[in-house]
């Protein structure tokens, strides 16, 4: 029971600094949390799949750019409202990622892995050949734009209703057949789990989680889409965030967010190497060096804290 | 849509035969693909053109996807940082001409740089993570793409860097046909290395102990075959491979920038995906097939633009990975429960 109200403690901790937050910071500090708030939902997202059904995949920018691109054209064309389009992302992104599921149920482990990243790299082309449609190099640009506190508002609300909706789906049934899936697919098939079923949806689900992080990604570049923001580094840093995170932990998700999120931006001052790169050395050297001190995340630290007698 | 079925599977006689030799299906579909490209490069000179231009650019990508086979079976992970050590590594071939040595000098100091480099790598930052984590040891070396980005950004700017042309600018002319020196040149220096590489696995005692590492560690260990030292060497190869493939890829696109490798990373991705991650041999033809094919559907299937390219190619993939999900030369794994 003290563990259940630990949960809880810290889930009401979280939330209150999150209500308190955009009344301290300045506006670009807000635009910084409400993007760590993106790659939560995104490394949210790629945790399920990950984490509770063992597949890897590092398609999931290629997810934020179909996300993203309906919410675009959604609001260029029709004006929708922008929570509207977020939803229609979602949905989305759920049909897309069922359909790729499809042909990853035959694909294992490095073959998967090769094929979303395949995909990855597929999708931001797809821009360029119908070029009418999707705006082609020069983008698609939202009707109406966003000011970032209705970002921050928008990113951790969403956050909030999936990290929510996650627990619901992984504390019942389908979160039990998933791990079963993970740990053992023999074993799984063999108590009844239908492995099909299971992995598809599980994909699915999970490329719905990057639909909304990729419809909100596009409203905070002022809701301007173009292929160029959804290259094949996007799909490594929610891979990056999910491996620091580890699996299975709320904080770990955080951590793995703040550091996807915020390093990058943070460690763009750097003194000595210049502005310019000294973003990708530091942020490169910083995930060598997590990797090597917490192979399993930051839910590994976690757990190793909990019981120092294991470690 | 004839043409690019025969250009697809194109190429077994250049070095596919000679690493797997054994007659399967895949390998009777090649050869007769193989008999398609030479009939096709006699009857048409932009044909020819084109085909030799993909052999040679598929050679690139068949290295690199060897390099990234050989990271595979010693460690069991995917070297995302494949790519960008190859275009460390032709960074410092390019440094050493600057400081005056010749091409070919500059060229095989940096193999020796590259291998170098591949065995410290795997010693202190993939050994410690790999047998306590598998994802973990593929993040590092994700950020190690990343890393080495920034590095020589920092180290030699993002401006373009020029090279001199190793094979000169000599310009055959073989009936109607025009075609530069440079990629009979690649192809001849991709084939060696591959060739040596494999003559070092088959004939050497080192080789065999490098095979038997990578099939059962525990075994070859029981045995005296020095396990950490053969991955070691194993990754060095790779890297070694990588600068090889660098160095080729640097001419065929006339200059130097820190994205060199990225494209070609992942042609060799689908490359090894589609021989197989197991098998050398496969990445080799995978290569060359996808070199020759990219090649000639752009040319020749209207409806495939270059923006699609790479959609097409995955596609494509996709499908041979659906119908034999352990690539074209792959083993299919068997488990018993």
């Amino acid at each position: 029971m003290t563990r259940r109200r630990f949960t809880l403690v810290s889930l009401v901790a979280v939330a209150a600094v999150l209500c308190v937050l955009p009344f301290v910071l300045s506006d670009y500090n807000v635009a910084l949390v409400a993007q760590v708030g993106i790659f939560f939902i995104a490394v949210l997202g790629l945790n399920i799949l990950t984490g509770y059904t063992g597949q890897i995949s590092i398609g999931h920018g290629a997810f934020m750019a179909i996300g993203g691109y309906t919410t675009a054209v959604l609001s260029r064309d029709h004006h929708t409202n922008l929570v509207v389009t977020m939803v229609a992302a979602f949905a989305i992104c759920f049909v897309v990622g069922v359909l790729l599921g499809l042909p990853a149920l035959r694909l294992s482990g490095v073959y998967l892995a090769l094929a979303t990243f395949a995909f990855a790299v597929s999708v931001p082309q797809l821009p360029l050949e119908w070029s009418t449609f999707l705006g082609g190099r020069d983008g698609v640009q939202t009707s109406q734009t966003v000011s970032n506190t209705w970002l921050y508002g928008a990113a951790w609300a969403a956050s909030a209703i999936l990290f929510v909706l996650a627990w619901l789906i992984l504390r019942g049934r389908l979160g039990r057949a998933f791990r079963a899936v993970r740990d053992s697919e023999i074993a799984a098939v063999a108590s009844g789990v239908e492995l099909p079923v299971y992995k598809t949806l599980a994909f699915g689900i999970s490329a719905a989680y990057a639909g909304v992080a990729g419809s909100l990604f596009v409203l905070a570049t002022n809701g301007f889409a173009e292929p160029s923001e959804f290259g094949i580094l996007l799909s490594l840093e929610i891979l990056i965030g999910a491996a620091v995170a580890g699996l299975g932990s709320l904080w770990g998700i955080l951590a793995g967010a703040v550091f996807v999120g915020l390093l990058p931006n943070v460690s763009s001052s750097v003194p000595v190497i210049g502005t310019a790169h000294g973003q990708d050395v530091v942020f490169g050297a910083a995930v060598i060096v997590v990797m090597l001190l917490f192979p399993a995340g930051f839910a590994g630290l976690i757990a190793r804290l909990r019981r120092p007698a294991d470690a | 849509m004839a043409s690019v079925e025969t250009s697809r599977l194109g190429g077994l006689r250049n070095g596919g035969s000679a690493l797997s030799g054994i007659i399967t299906p895949v390998n009777v579909v090649l050869v007769a693909c193989a008999v398609g490209l030479l009939v096709g490069s006699l009857r048409s000179a932009l044909f020819a053109q084109l085909t030799i231009q993909g052999l040679a650019l598929g050679s690139v990508y068949g290295s690199l996807a060897l390099a990234l086979v050989l990271v595979y079976r010693a460690t069991r992970i995917v070297n995302f940082a494949q790519g960008e050590l190859a275009m460390l590594t032709t960074y410092i071939a390019w440094q050493l001409v600057q400081w005056g040595l010749s091409y070919w000098e500059a060229f095989f100091a940096t193999l020796a740089i590259g291998f170098l480099l591949g065995t410290v790598l795997e010693v202190t930052l993939i050994r410690p993570v790999l047998h306590r984590s598998t994802i973990a040891a593929v993040i590092v070396t994700v950020g190690l793409f990343i890393l080495i980005d920034g590095v020589v950004n920092w180290v030699w700017g993002g401006g373009f860097k020029f090279m001199p042309q190793p094979f000169g600018t000599t310009i055959y002319r073989v009936g109607g046909v025009s075609i530069s020196r440079l990629y009979p040149g690649m192809f001849v220096v991709m084939l060696i290395s591959v060739v040596l590489v494999w003559a070092l696995f088959r004939f050497t005692k080192l080789g065999l102990g490098m095979r038997a590492a990578a099939v059962s560690p525990a075994q070859s260990a029981l045995v005296g075959v020095r396990v950490d030292r053969m991955l070691a060497i194993g990754w060095g190869l790779a890297a070694l491979l990588g600068a090889v493939a660098g160095l080729m890829a640097e001419p065929s696109q006339f200059i130097l920038q820190p994205t060199l490798m990225q494209p070609i990373l992942v042609y060799a991705f689908a490359a090894a995906a589609l021989g197989g991650l197991e098998s050398p041999g496969g990445a080799v033809v995978g290569g060359l097939v996808i070199g020759v094919g990219l090649n000639l559907v752009v040319q020749y299937v209207p409806a495939i633009s270059s923006e699609l390219q790479l959609p097409v190619a995955f596609a494509v993939i996709l499908a041979v990975l659906l119908l034999k999900p352990e690539g074209l030369f792959g083993h299919r794994e068997v488990r018993r429960v």
